[in-house]
């Protein structure tokens, strides 16, 4: 008898753990299907609908769709404009990504000293990340202007230079100009990032470091950066993904000019795009952005997979 | 006796050798630092000082190339910083940016925390994998995705006005304030709503009651970092609207303060200043947060 209740109660507690379960799972996908079917319609969708505009001839004015093939495809490789902005895509990308990783690391190591005033001193180094990055362009453009450069200024008072450099007049200096703008605009997240990675590293390893004798420099290289290595590939994939897919910078510095010299694979999409209503043409160019894009997906997500060893 | 005595003394002559020595070296350390964050501070935000300067000059001091653009070689001015909020639409910019910031961020709380909370809190197989696809839904940049969505806001008839951001704008902040309220969940004890449920609410009752306000300063954290994402966005603002009244600060800004080859330069840089320093500002108070969020989604998803 007693035995006999037991057993039922236990059934009972089991088939009603079994529905929390179940309700569980109805509520788990419950709390999760807004989110899903928003992200789908609004980012999966569209995404497939721009490979699929790729192969077709639709314009703004013409908005039916109509099956091309590979014609959008043979008129961007026949336009030289597009090979430039692929090369120039592949060099801004490295040369900033390398940029913001060293400053971002020397950054990430002056902000997490300790000093008096640290407050306005973050204040000051994150305006250039947290400010609109149309804003701060625009800001630039005047220090880069023609004529009244500051930058300019400074070089003919120091009798360093006779009239003007014409920072975006000029294709290399232009491409200079965009490649830095991009670098001050990143180096406080790759910073914030390997922040995060510096606060992460355990006190009694740095301490033993420096009980057995090892400088700032050897610590340096022999603890911190092994130890947050992972952070910083993060931080590095970061920059080259906002560096690699971002136009604003090139739209209002250059345009893209002097002739396509700073033109990028976004700038020349959206201009094709929207600007030329090429609608077909830009979504192709826009489509060699994807495998760079998944490759530093994956790159990423690799990395962040390791800090769980940290 | 001497002999056994001369070490000690030599001894402490030494010792003070070394703590001078240490002593100078700590204080050129200390000088270190200090140079290093200043310099830092500067090159960040020279360009933003240096707007600040050129917002309240005169015309004259400003368009002669022989003076010098660090000083006002002429009194300051306040005209042009008045003809930015009286008389250009400025601040229609900043009431769209405004509310157009407040909807996304509440649409994607709305959203983004019961699915933060389905992912972080309801052990499913699936959970893990869910994760992982929010972070690379992230990475899908505006730039792949504008033309289509441009043909997707002119067929529901959206096109030229601020609702189609209200629209667009969570796919951008939908994914990363997930992510992050993930890893705020993470860093909770389970036993919060376990307890709760234990006495007697149900699972979306202990959540609304138990666990949301406890997560509260992480969604401030999340609140601040969507709006300075809505902010910032510049392609799709750019691509779907064209009329003035209804443009944003990041595409309303540089669009009509530059007509043609005519710069309102000192206005520009007003604006730049009106927006850069609140959102800097909100965003330094919540840094150390966002750090924690981050480390945690990365660490613990």
């Amino acid at each position: 008898m007693a035995e006999h209740t037991a057993a039922t109660t236990q059934a009972e507690i089991a088939a009603a753990r079994r529905s929390l379960a179940d309700r569980d799972g109805f509520l788990a996908w419950l709390f999760l299907a807004p989110a899903v079917v928003y992200v789908v319609a609004l980012v999966a969708v569209p995404f497939f609908v721009a490979i699929a505009f790729a192969f077709s001839d639709v314009t703004s004015g013409d908005a039916s769709y109509d099956w091309a093939g590979l014609s959008n495809f043979r008129q961007i490789f026949g336009d030289p404009v597009f090979w430039r902005s692929l090369g120039n895509t592949f060099v801004f990308t490295l040369v900033s990504m390398l940029l913001i990783v060293v400053l971002g690391k020397v950054l990430a190591n002056i902000l997490v000293a300790d000093f008096r005033g640290k407050w306005i001193v973050r204040f000051l180094v994150l305006l250039p990340w947290t400010t609109p990055v149309a804003l701060s362009s625009v800001a630039w453009l005047w220090l880069l202007d023609s004529i009244y450069s500051p930058i300019d200024w400074v070089l003919r008072a120091v009798g360093l230079l006779e009239g003007n450099t014409y920072w975006l007049g000029k294709p290399g200096l232009a491409m200079l100009s965009v490649i830095a703008v991009h670098v001050w605009r990143l180096v406080p997240l790759a910073a914030v990032i390997m922040m995060v990675g510096l606060l992460s590293i355990p006190k009694d390893v740095e301490e033993a470091a420096k009980v057995d004798g090892a400088g700032f420099w050897r610590r340096m290289f022999e603890v911190t950066i092994p130890l947050t290595l992972p952070l910083v590939a993060v931080a590095a994939l970061f920059g080259a993904i906002f560096t690699f897919t971002d136009m604003a910078v090139v739209y209002i510095l250059t345009r893209g000019g002097p002739t396509n010299s700073t033109q990028v694979l976004a700038s020349w999409s959206y201009i094709r795009g929207i600007g030329g209503g090429d609608i077909g043409q830009g979504a192709a160019i826009a489509l060699f952005l994807f495998p760079l894009l998944l490759a530093a997906a994956i790159l990423i997500l690799r990395a962040v997979r390791r800090t769980e060893t940290l | 006796m001497p002999e056994a005595q001369s070490p000690a003394v030599l001894e402490a002559g030494e010792a003070d050798r070394l703590r001078r020595h240490y002593r100078r070296r700590h204080v050129l350390a200390r000088i270190g630092v200090y140079t290093a964050a200043v310099v830092a501070a500067l090159l960040s935000a020279g360009p933003f000082l240096w707007s600040a300067i050129t917002a309240s000059k005169l015309n004259a001091d400003l368009y002669d190339p022989e003076n010098n653009p660090f000083i006002y070689n002429s009194p300051p001015t306040l005209d042009h910083i008045a003809y930015l909020f009286t008389s250009t639409n400025f601040p229609t910019f900043a009431w769209n940016s405004l509310w157009v910031g407040a909807l996304v961020v509440a649409i994607t709380l709305v959203l983004g925390l019961p699915a933060a909370y389905s992912i972080a809190r309801i052990d499913r197989p699936w959970s893990g994998p869910m994760g992982i696809a929010i972070f690379f839904v992230y990475l899908i940049p505006p730039s792949l995705l504008f033309l289509s969505l441009s043909r997707l806001v002119v067929q529901l008839g959206l096109q030229d006005s601020t609702w189609s951001l209200v629209l667009i704008y969570p796919t951008i902040t939908l994914p990363v304030s997930t992510w992050l309220l993930i890893g705020f969940l993470k860093a909770l004890p389970k036993d919060i709503e376990e307890q709760a449920m234990v006495d007697g609410y149900s699972r979306i009752g202990a959540f609304v009651r138990t666990v949301v306000p406890l997560l509260l300063p992480g969604i401030v954290a999340v609140v601040v970092f969507a709006f300075t994402l809505t902010a910032s966005e510049f392609i799709y603002a750019l691509a779907f609207i064209s009329p003035t009244a209804e443009k944003v600060v990041s595409t309303g800004v540089p669009t009509e303060l530059i007509r043609g080859d005519v710069f309102f330069w000192q206005s520009l840089q007003a604006a730049n200043i009106a927006v850069a320093v609140p959102i800097a500002l909100v965003f330094n108070l919540f840094l150390a947060r966002l750090i924690a969020g981050f480390t945690m989604g990365a660490v613990k998803g």
